[in-house]
């Protein structure tokens, strides 16, 4: 039977992943089968993928690689990898779309924004005290490839407006709108709707407060225009924008994207 | 009987009109909106030259801010 061991194509006669361990990989406490990390044992059929790993031990760059793709589900890790998506907006929702993003093995981001990080932006966006100052962009890029040295990043210091959004994001499978304001929202979206005919768009919109969480639904609204939000509760004085329903919103967001990229989007 | 919809929602139209006085009569501002017709986008330039009748589809994506 031919399997995958730590990446590398094998012809083996053990049958369940314990036996496997046990005659080989003894010294190991991390077993990951298709994707899955387990603890029990489990048959092995042809074309698994297994990883056998050690606990609080540094792994080198190559080792890195292996386990992180180890860890995605095989076939959803290809699709991810080969795919672009756009973050128009690094505040609440592109900074903790970037981040879920990196994470789940997306191969390259193409990221905006004009802004830099200041203090009132710690309480829902993916920045820290250290990034005050910086760039979004560079400390997007920074905190990204520390999740996943292995993404390509395309980030872009400027204001997005009608004239640059194909330059920008032309290249893109996929394009999250994350900005604040509804008026730059309405702008890239009919931008994208106009000038981007291939392009998939995953707009935020309502999640301001503290309201419902399940409000929170991803719906297709219009042809290629996915919204994620209640649609209803804006930023205003006495709703700020708070972490939980941000990063909600930003979840459904990123779920938009993994679905879409999958092709499990209906 | 055919009427409009919006959203899904029927909306009896005396006569046809124009999409941007239409939208005015809705309260919807151009600024924050997207739109598609009988599943095509109207692009924000044509609001002035599209009319619609009763027989029309329309979806119209509302923004809100914050994000």
């Amino acid at each position: 039977m031919k399997i995958i061991i730590n990446g590398t194509e094998t012809e083996t006669l053990y049958r369940t992943a314990m036996q496997l361990h046990n005659a080989l990989f003894s010294d190991t406490d991390v077993i990951v089968l298709n994707g899955y990390q387990i603890s029990d044992d489990a048959e092995l059929n042809e074309n698994d993928q297994i990883y056998f790993g050690k606990k609080n031990v540094f792994p080198n760059m190559k080792e890195l690689r292996m386990i992180m793709s180890a860890r995605d589900s095989p076939f959803v890790h290809e699709k991810l990898k080969g795919a672009t998506v756009g973050i128009a907006g690094l505040g609440g929702l592109g900074s903790n779309i970037a981040a879920m993003l990196a994470r789940s093995g997306i191969g390259h981001l193409v990221i905006a924004d004009f802004d830099t990080v200041e203090p009132t932006n710690l309480n829902r966006q993916n920045y820290y005290v250290n990034n005050i100052g910086m760039k979004k962009t560079d400390s997007t890029e920074e905190i990204l490839f520390q999740i996943n040295p292995f993404i390509e990043i395309t980030k872009y210091f400027t204001k997005i407006d009608e004239n640059n959004v194909f330059d920008i994001f032309g290249k893109c499978d996929v394009v999250c709108e994350a900005f604040d304001s509804p008026f730059a929202k309405a702008m890239l979206i009919n931008a994208l709707l106009e000038k981007c005919p291939k392009i998939m768009i995953i707009s935020g919109s309502g999640m301001g407060g503290y309201e419902d969480s399940n409000l929170i639904k991803t719906k297709m609204r219009i042809k290629r225009l996915y919204v994620c939000g209640d649609e209803i509760n804006e930023a205003a004085k006495g709703m700020g924008l708070m972490a939980p329903r941000v990063s909600i919103c930003a979840g459904h967001m990123a779920n938009a994207v993994i679905r879409i990229l999958i092709g499990s989007m209906r | 009987m055919n009427t409009l919809k919006i959203n899904g929602n029927d909306v009896n139209l005396v006569s046809p009109i124009m999409l941007a006085d239409l939208l005015l009569m809705k309260n919807y501002n151009p600024e924050k909106i997207a739109i598609e017709l009988n599943g095509k986008i109207v692009p924000k330039k044509e609001y002035r030259n599209v009319t619609i009748g009763n027989l029309d589809s329309l979806e119209i994506v509302s923004f809100v801010g914050g994000g």
